[in-house]
């Protein structure tokens, strides 16, 4: 009696439930990260930037990745020669060391990925009055993470529900709070090329595969974190064992 | 019973001469080492040291998080990705800074429980109490302050929100006064941020008080009666210190579940969207901990006598207020609730009470919860949050104004053991107390 209060108080504590949205749930998305044992496919990541530098980076920036990140272990693991390569793909904004005027040079993996817009005004007036924002973090923004990504991007053809006004320059997705979204449908089959041919070339799989990207410039860590977490677990349950046995020899002589 | 219990001999000259100057190992000894501890101590009564833990925990992350972070309204929110993606470790450091938070009110708020079922704030431990009290709104302070450090849409707007509550009861100039300009804006972050810096320091100070008071009087017990002697104690060290290192071990284990795999599982989304001061976001949350004293400011929908925002807020107030006068509304002179059948079950329902408006203060206003009808603009009808959170309030006030007064005139409380040492032999305990002379000739 007594336990089962005090185990449903602690239930309501710690379950919280999240705040109704009025859309719709995304749909459930396997990704190699889900769970504890969960770590981010290589591969995939690389599709994913693939699909975010040739669709995604027409509108959205992505400014807290830099280059560098992107041959990081637990990511999408470039090598070194491709990280370079990458960056020097980019004219990133810089001071000319003779004249101080304003000038570009060839990125360097030290560089964060250069934005598509200089400010946000530009981006605004870009489009349509809204501007697309940073996608960095997009994936731990919304309820939901990676697979809310992958819902919006494959929710654009359902057909608009009755009593629901799509105004000029809005697009219906189910997915997304409210119903509309400024952004227009991003994806279609067949669009991005991927360098292997068993991959499907479907809005889904490259809706997949940019979440999952995007799931990993939101929380590059994740990896480490977990492998970390299993050590600090494994040690602090040992160590709970053996002052468990201490506390009892410690107590053994006294009624308590 | 606890003060001047002092057993301490400096063994060598060196320790004499420093004993008639500074007794500072007398001092420790008697409190640290050799303070005399009832010996029936469950473990709800571990929850002290374990908030010691959760704020050492909290300053020692803290000031390596403030070598990183800036207070700066255009530099915070980025400040904080920079901990998360190139400092060493950062991502740890802010994920144990931030559930840290969590877990040390889900321990402060075990450690009032337990006050509150066995009595611990009733005499001669009022002082004690108060001083628990004064912890429990600094580090609510603290709490909120941090929550706005980050500069995301929760930091921003949940900032917005508190400081006009409280424009609401002292006016426009004060909250002027405390955003340091005309909104929530830099100079609000950066007053925020040293204030969070310094509350943690002062909660430490207070604590020490608090421990003060504890020792001076000591400790209560689940029985609720005092000891009578050496029998029903046992010196603190090893005892209680050898119960604190497991069961702060098996705290840490939750904590590492929560850090290492659910490190967001606490906090909201939103709190990864960078603030912007002209975008409102459409729900507005607290953090959880403070959500019992949101749903019960949201509670008063109404007008009366004064206008529903400021009733709100007196109301809010008035919840934590309260707390101080606890031990004088309570007037049962048994302490520990094993011997009040009645109150048991009013103590449990104030838990569940407190849980479920802590849920309420998370929710969008006016979710329905149980539809009834359809209003005529076609959105549902029926018992929303809000009447939760009016019934919450109702019982959060009336345990403590109306039950705690009256309980004690019209319960009758079930036998008092005769002492410690008998409850903990009538348990069950076998074999003989090391250094205690049990008195079998008084078992029932």
């Amino acid at each position: 009696m007594r336990k089962s209060i005090i185990a449903a108080a602690f239930a309501s504590l710690a379950i919280l439930p999240a705040a109704a949205s009025g859309a719709e749930e995304p749909p459930h998305v396997d990704y190699s990260f889900a769970g504890v044992f969960g770590t981010f496919d290589p591969v995939q990541l690389q599709r994913g930037f693939q699909v975010y530098k040739e669709v995604c980076a027409a509108c959205h920036s992505l400014k807290f990745v830099a280059f560098r990140n992107l041959g990081d272990a637990g990511g999408p693991h470039f090598t070194e020669a491709e990280v370079k390569a990458l960056a020097a793909g980019y004219d990133v904004a810089a001071i000319d060391n003779e004249t101080g005027e304003a000038t570009t040079r060839k990125g360097l993996p030290s560089d964060h990925i250069p934005a598509p817009f200089p400010n946000e005004i530009a981006a605004k007036a870009a489009n349509n009055g809204s501007a697309p924002p940073d996608l960095s973090l997009m994936a731990k923004a919304r309820e939901g993470n990676a697979s809310y990504i992958h819902a919006i991007l494959t929710g654009y053809d359902h057909p608009v529900p009755e009593g629901v006004q799509v105004p000029e320059g809005g697009n219906y997705n189910p997915y997304f709070p409210g119903g509309v979204i400024a952004m227009p449908k991003p994806l279609s089959d067949g669009q991005v090329e991927y360098a292997d041919a068993s991959v499907p070339r479907t809005v889904d799989q490259y809706a997949k595969d940019v979440s999952a990207f995007l799931m990993w410039t939101a929380e590059p860590k994740m990896e480490v974190r977990k492998r970390v977490g299993f050590g600090a677990i494994l040690f602090l349950g040992a160590l709970s064992v053996l002052l468990y046995l201490s506390y009892r020899r410690v107590w053994r002589n006294v009624d308590h | 019973m606890a003060s001047g219990h002092s057993n301490y001999t400096p063994s060598n000259g060196l320790t004499r001469w420093l004993d008639e100057r500074l007794p500072i190992i007398r001092f420790a000894n008697d409190n640290l080492l050799s303070f005399p501890t009832p010996k029936n101590l469950n473990y709800w009564y571990t929850f002290g040291a374990i908030l010691f833990y959760c704020l050492v925990i909290q300053i020692v992350t803290g000031i390596v998080l403030a070598m990183h972070f800036v207070p700066n309204s255009a530099l915070a929110f980025s400040s904080v990705e920079y901990i998360m993606r190139d400092v060493n470790y950062g991502w740890m450091l802010r994920y144990m800074h931030m559930n840290g938070a969590s877990f040390f009110f889900i321990a402060v708020y075990v450690h009032m429980s337990r006050g509150l079922y066995y009595g611990s704030y009733k005499a001669p431990r009022e002082i004690l109490w108060i001083l628990g009290v004064i912890i429990y709104l600094l580090m609510m302070a603290t709490g909120f302050l941090g929550y706005t450090l980050p500069w995301s849409q929760m930091s921003l707007w949940g900032a917005n929100v508190i400081t006009n509550l409280l424009g609401a009861v002292l006016g426009q100039d004060f909250t002027q006064w405390l955003w340091g300009g005309f909104s929530v804006d830099n100079p609000t972050l950066q007053r925020f941020f040293s204030l969070h810096y310094l509350l943690p320091f002062v909660i430490l100070g207070v604590s020490v008080l608090h421990v003060w008071a504890l020792h001076h009087v000591g400790n209560n017990n689940p029985t609720g009666i005092d000891p009578k002697g050496p029998q029903d104690t046992v010196p603190l060290m090893p005892y209680y210190t050898a119960k604190y290192y497991f069961v702060i071990t098996l705290f840490t284990i939750a904590f590492a579940v929560f850090v290492f795999f659910a490190p967001n599982l606490l906090g909201h989304a939103d709190h990864y969207v960078e603030g912007n001061p002209l975008k409102t976001p459409t729900h507005i949350a607290p953090e959880w901990f403070l959500g019992a004293f949101y749903a019960m400011l949201r509670a008063i929908d109404f007008n009366l006598i004064l206008d529903s925002k400021i009733l709100g807020v007196l109301v809010m107030l008035g919840a934590i207020g309260i707390l101080f006068i606890v031990p004088w509304l309570d007037t049962s002179r048994v302490r520990s609730a094993n011997y009040r059948p009645v109150y048991w079950w009013c103590f449990w329902i104030f838990c569940a009470d407190f849980a479920m408006l802590s849920w309420v203060g998370l929710q969008p206003a006016g979710t329905v919860l149980v539809q009834m009808g359809v209003a005529a603009d076609g959105s549902p009808t029926g018992l929303n949050v809000t009447h939760l959170a009016q019934i919450g309030t109702l019982y959060y006030f009336a345990f403590f104004l109306v039950i705690m007064p009256l309980l004690g005139l019209f319960e009758t409380p079930r036998t008092l053991p005769e002492s410690i040492a008998q409850s903990v032999l009538k348990r069950g305990g076998a074999g003989t107390p090391a250094g205690a002379a049990a008195a079998p000739e008084t078992r029932i």
